[in-house]
C-alpha cells in the first residue's frame, strides 16, 4: 500500500486512539483542542504552500469565523454547534471569494503582504466597533450539540471529541482533494504556471478556489477556537497571529495533511511552557526556531519523521 | 476652508513621517529583492536608542538643543550596527533563494529583535519629550503646530533630496540604480553586488531607525511599537511601486492626505481608508504607480 | 480549400524593433512545416503569437475558420493548438509520470466542461484512468524508465521529449514545436524526432516546427517557411526553399556541406 493510501487509515487510527486515550489525560484536553482548532487554519496554509503561496493573512478568516459565530450567538442566542460552524464557513467563504478576485492575481511577496494588509483592515474595523467590545472582544457561550450543552462536567471532552471528528473529516477530505485533478494542480502551479496555462487550465481560477478553501478552513479553525476558549478579540486578526500560523506551517512541513496538527500541538505545548518560564524571550525562541527550520530542515518536521521512518 | 487647510497640513506632516519610515523599505526591496519584515523592529530600535542616548544627554545637563543631533546619531549607530550584523551575519547566506524564504527569514529576525529590545531596555515605557517641546509652536492659518512637526517635514525633504542626489549624481548611486534595474546584468558587468547589498541594507536600517528616533519624542516608547509600522510602510511602498523612490514619496503623500482626511471627517475608518486606497491603486495598477517593465519568460 | 490555420498580415513590434512584419501563412491540414531562420528572425515570435502568449500589433490569426487573435493561451490550447518550448516547461519537482498525470487531469476536466463538444479520448479507449493514460504516453515516447524520477533531474533529451509529450496530451489538431532538437546530441536527435513525428501523426496533428538543424528540416518537413528580419522570404517545398539563393545567403549561411546533404536528403524523398 502506497504512502498516499496509507494516510486515511493512519488518520482513522489516530482518531480512535486519541478519543480513547483522552479521558485519561483531562489536563491536556484543552491544549489539544486548541491545537487541533489552530491546526485547521494551518491546514489551509498547507494547501496554499503546496500551491507556492504564503499567506500572512489567514488571521482574517480565523477572526472572521470566530466573530461571525460569536455575533450570531450574541445577538440571536444561537448556540448550536453545527449552525455556528456553518455560519463561520459561509462568512469566510463569501469574503474569500470577494478578496480572491484581487489576490488570485498575485504571487510571492505581494500575495503575502496583501493578505496581511487585509487582515489588518479587519483588525482596524473591529477595534473601533464598540458593539463588539472593541479591543476587549467578548465572551462566547458554550456551544450546544442538538440541544444539549457540551459544557458541564464533560465539557472539555465533549469539545475535544467534536473537534477531533471535525478535524478527521476535514483532513480526510483534503487528502482526497489532493488526489483530484484540481488538487494535483497545486504543485504544478507552484512549479510552472506557464505550463499549466498551456495545457488549457486557468491558474488564476485554480488559485482563487484554493484561496477560498484555505479561508473556509481558517474560519472553521477560528470558530472552534472561539468555542474552546470561550472568548474572542480582534487580536485574532492581527498580523502577528497570522505570523504564528505561518510559523507552524513552516515548522510542520507540507509532506502530509496530518502534519499541521502535529506541528500545532508541539507549538501550543512549547508556547504554554515557554511563556510561563520566560515571557520575554518567547518570540526570540520562535524566531530562532524558524530560522533553524528554514536553514536546516526546510521541509519541516514531517520530513524528519519521513526520514526516520526510512531508516 | 481652514478645515481643509488643516487636513492638508496634517496630511503633509504625516506624509513626511511615512516617507522616512517607508523609503528604507523600498530601497532594500529595489536593490536586494527583500521585503524586510524586521523594518519595524529597526524602527523601534531607533526609537529606544534615541530615547536612551538623548535621555542620558539631557539628564547629564548638556545643551538640550543638541539633542536633535543625538537623535540622528542614535539612528545612525543603530543602522551601522544592526544593518551589517543582519546582512552579513544572516541574509547573505540566503541570497538567490526564493523571495518568500527571505521574507520569512526577515520575519524571524523581527521576532528575535522584538525580544532583544525587551531584554536590553525592559518592558517599561521610555519618555523623551524634551526635543518635542523645546522648539515651541508656530501658528499657521489659525491653528497651532509644534515646530517639531515642521522639523519632521524638513528632515523628510532633506532625506529625499539627499537620496535622490546620491542615486542620480554619484557613481555609487548610479551603480545602485543599475542593480535595481537588472541585478544579473550588473553582476555580469563586474559591479560588486555584495557590497551594494551591505551598503543598501545598512542605509535601509539607518533610515528605519531614523524614523523611530524622530518619533520617540512624540510618543511613549514601548515594546511592540514597531509592529504596526511594517504594515503602514508596506502600504505606502506598494502604492508607489516597490523599489521606486519617487513612488515612495508619492505613496507617502497619498496615504498621508487620505489618512488625515479620515481622521478629520470620519475617524472610525482611519486604518481602513489607508488600505482601501492601497487596494484601489492595485486594482488599476497591479504593481503600484511607478512599476517596472514586464520581463518575457519564454 | 479551407486551411486549418491561417495568419493574415501578422505583425509585432516592440517599440522601435519589428520582430515580425506582415506574416501571412496558410497551413493545410496534416502538413508538416519547418520554420527556419537565424536567431531573432521572428520564428519564435510567430509561434508565441499563434499560441496566444504575445498579442500581435496588427494582423489576425484564424484557426478552423475562427478568429483566435484575441484569445488567451489556455483558450487556444482548449481549441486544439498546443506547443512545446525551446526550454522545456516541466513541473520540476514532480516525476515524469506525475507531470503527465497533471496534464491528463487538466484535459479531463476541460473535456467534461468543454462547450466545443471536443471530448478527446485520452488514449485509445475512452475513459481510461489518468495514471494509465500517463503510463501509456510515457511508453510511446520511450520514457518509461524515467517514470519515477523528478523532472528536474532528467537529462536534456528526455526533458525535451517529456515537454512534447505534455503538449500531445491535449490531443491537438495543430502541434507547434519550438526547436525540438536544440541542445540534443546528434545521435539522439533523429531518434527523438522519429518518435515525436510518429506520435504526432498518429494523433492526426498538423505539425509546425522551428528548427536550426537543416538535416532535421530536410528529413521531416514537407514544406518550409524561411524567416529573415521578421519577414517570410521563402515559402514552399522543402528542397526548393533550401536551395533558394536568398535562403542560403540569409538563413543557412556557412556549413555548405550540411546544406548539400540537406538538399540531397530532400531530393531523395
Amino acid at each position: 500500500m502506497t504512502a498516499e493510501n496509507r494516510t486515511p487509515l493512519l488518520l482513522l487510527a489516530a482518531l480512535v486512539v486519541v478519543l480513547v486515550i483522552a479521558p485519561v489525560f483531562p489536563q491536556w484536553q484543552f491544549l489539544a483542542t486548541l491545537a487541533l482548532a489552530k491546526g485547521m487554519t494551518v491546514l489551509g496554509l498547507l494547501l496554499l504552500l503546496r500551491t507556492g503561496l504564503v499567506s500572512f493573512g489567514q488571521g482574517l478568516y480565523y477572526c472572521l469565523g470566530a466573530y461571525a459565530a460569536g455575533t450570531v450567538g450574541l445577538h440571536w442566542g444561537v448556540t448550536d454547534v453545527f449552525v455556528l460552524l456553518l455560519v463561520a464557513a459561509a462568512v469566510s467563504a463569501v469574503v474569500a471569494v470577494l478578496l480572491g478576485f484581487l489576490l488570485a492575481g498575485y504571487r510571492g511577496i505581494f500575495f503575502a503582504m496583501l493578505s496581511l494588509a487585509f487582515s489588518m483592515i479587519l483588525y482596524g474595523l473591529l477595534v473601533k466597533v464598540s458593539a463588539l467590545g472593541s479591543t476587549d472582544g467578548f465572551n462566547v457561550a458554550p456551544p450546544t450539540f442538538f440541544g444539549r450543552e457540551i459544557a458541564g462536567k464533560d465539557s472539555q471532552y465533549g469539545m475535544f471529541a467534536l473537534t477531533c471528528v471535525i478535524v478527521f473529516l476535514t483532513t480526510l477530505a483534503m487528502h482526497r482533494y489532493f488526489q483530484t485533478p484540481l488538487g494535483r494542480l497545486s504543485p504544478a502551479i507552484r512549479d510552472n504556471e506557464i505550463r499549466v496555462e498551456y495545457l488549457g487550465a486557468s491558474v488564476r481560477g485554480a488559485v482563487h478556489v484554493k484561496y477560498v478553501i484555505a479561508g473556509v478552513l481558517a474560519g472553521i479553525g477560528g470558530v472552534l477556537t472561539a468555542m474552546t476558549v470561550g472568548h474572542i478579540d480582534p487580536e485574532m486578526a492581527y498580523w502577528t497571529t497570522s505570523g504564528e500560523f505561518v510559523f507552524v506551517a513552516i515548522l510542520s512541513g507540507t509532506g502530509n495533511v496530518a502534519a499541521p496538527f502535529v506541528g500545532a500541538f508541539i507549538f501550543e505545548l512549547i508556547r504554554t511552557y515557554a511563556y510561563q518560564y520566560s515571557p520575554n524571550t518567547w518570540q526570540m525562541a520562535l524566531g530562532a526556531a524558524m530560522l533553524l527550520t528554514i536553514l536546516f530542515l526546510p521541509a519541516g518536521l514531517w520530513s524528519l519523521y519521513e526520514r526516520l521512518r526510512k531508516v | 476652508m481652514s478645515h481643509l487647510l488643516a487636513v492638508v497640513v496634517d496630511g503633509v506632516i504625516y506624509s513626511s513621517w511615512l516617507f522616512i519610515i517607508a523609503v528604507g523599505l523600498t530601497l532594500t526591496y529595489g536593490v536586494m529583492n527583500i521585503l524586510n519584515m524586521a523594518h519595524g523592529s529597526l524602527y523601534a530600535l531607533g526609537a529606544y536608542a534615541a530615547a536612551s542616548f538623548a535621555g542620558y544627554w539631557i539628564a547629564q545637563g548638556h545643551a538640550p538643543m543638541a539633542s536633535y543631533g543625538i537623535l540622528v546619531l542614535a539612528a545612525a549607530i543603530v543602522g551601522v550596527i544592526a544593518g551589517p550584523l543582519i546582512e552579513r551575519g544572516l541574509l547573505r547566506f540566503m541570497y538567490g533563494r526564493d523571495e518568500i524564504l527571505l521574507l520569512l527569514v526577515t520575519y524571524a529576525v523581527f521576532l528575535i529583535l522584538e525580544d532583544v529590545i525587551k531584554l536590553i531596555w525592559g518592558v517599561d515605557p521610555y519618555f523623551i519629550s524634551e526635543p518635542y517641546g523645546l522648539l515651541g509652536s508656530v501658528d499657521f492659518a489659525g491653528l497651532t503646530y509644534p515646530v517639531y512637526n515642521v522639523l519632521l517635514v524638513a528632515v523628510c525633504l532633506i532625506v529625499g533630496a539627499v537620496l535622490a542626489w546620491i542615486l542620480r549624481y554619484t557613481r555609487q548611486g548610479k551603480l545602485l540604480l543599475a542593480v535595481i534595474h537588472d541585478r544579473e546584468m550588473s553582476q555580469a558587468m563586474g559591479i560588486d553586488v555584495g557590497r551594494m547589498y551591505l551598503v543598501t541594507f545598512t542605509a535601509g536600517a539607518a533610515l528605519a531607525a531614523l524614523g523611530g528616533a524622530l518619533t520617540a519624542p512624540t510618543v511613549s516608547v514601548v515594546p511592540g511599537m514597531g509592529v504596526e509600522v511594517i504594515v503602514l510602510a508596506f502600504a505606502v511602498v506598494v502604492i508607489g511601486g516597490l523599489g521606486s523612490l519617487p513612488g515612495a514619496a508619492l505613496g507617502a503623500l497619498i496615504v498621508g492626505l487620505v489618512r488625515s482626511a479620515a481622521v478629520h471627517y470620519m475617524p472610525e475608518v482611519e486604518l481602513f481608508s489607508i488600505y482601501l486606497v492601497m487596494a484601489l491603486v492595485l486594482v488599476f495598477r497591479p504593481k503600484g504607480l511607478f512599476a517596472g517593465a514586464e520581463v518575457r519568460k519564454i | 480549400m479551407s486551411y486549418i490555420l491561417e495568419t493574415r498580415g501578422l505583425t509585432r513590434t516592440f517599440g522601435a524593433v519589428t520582430a515580425a512584419a506582415d506574416i501571412s501563412v496558410a497551413v493545410e491540414r496534416d502538413s508538416v512545416i519547418g520554420l527556419i531562420g537565424t536567431n531573432g528572425a521572428g520564428k519564435t515570435t510567430f509561434v508565441n503569437m499563434v499560441t496566444g502568449y504575445l498579442k500581435p500589433t496588427a494582423g489576425t490569426i484564424w484557426f478552423k475558420g475562427q478568429d483566435i487573435t484575441p484569445l488567451h493561451p489556455r483558450q487556444i490550447t482548449r481549441r486544439g493548438i498546443s506547443r512545446s518550448f525551446q526550454i522545456p516547461q516541466l513541473y520540476g519537482s514532480l516525476t515524469a509520470l506525475e507531470n503527465l498525470v497533471v496534464a491528463f487531469g487538466i484535459v479531463l476536466r476541460n473535456a467534461k466542461a468543454s462547450p466545443f463538444g471536443r471530448v478527446p479520448k485520452l488514449v485509445p479507449g475512452h475513459g481510461m484512468p489518468l495514471r494509465e493514460a500517463a503510463e501509456a504516453m510515457l511508453d510511446r515516447f520511450g520514457l518509461s524508465e524515467f517514470r519515477d524520477k523528478p523532472a528536474s533531474v532528467l537529462p536534456g533529451g528526455v526533458r525535451k521529449l517529456l515537454d512534447i509529450a505534455m503538449a500531445l496530451t491535449v490531443k491537438p489538431e495543430v502541434l507547434m514545436l519550438d526547436e525540438p532538437t536544440s541542445g540534443v546530441s546528434s545521435e539522439e536527435k533523429f531518434a527523438i524526432m522519429d518518435r515525436v513525428m510518429r506520435a504526432a501523426r498518429a494523433e492526426g496533428a498538423t505539425v509546425l516546427f522551428v528548427e536550426h538543424d537543416m538535416e532535421i528540416v530536410s528529413r521531416y518537413a514537407q514544406r518550409v517557411l524561411a524567416f529573415y528580419d521578421g519577414r517570410i522570404i521563402a515559402d514552399g517545398e522543402t528542397a526548393s526553399v533550401l536551395a533558394d539563393e536568398e535562403v542560403r545567403r540569409y538563413v543557412i549561411g556557412g556549413g555548405g556541406r550540411q546544406v548539400e546533404q540537406g538538399v540531397a536528403h530532400a531530393q531523395d524523398r
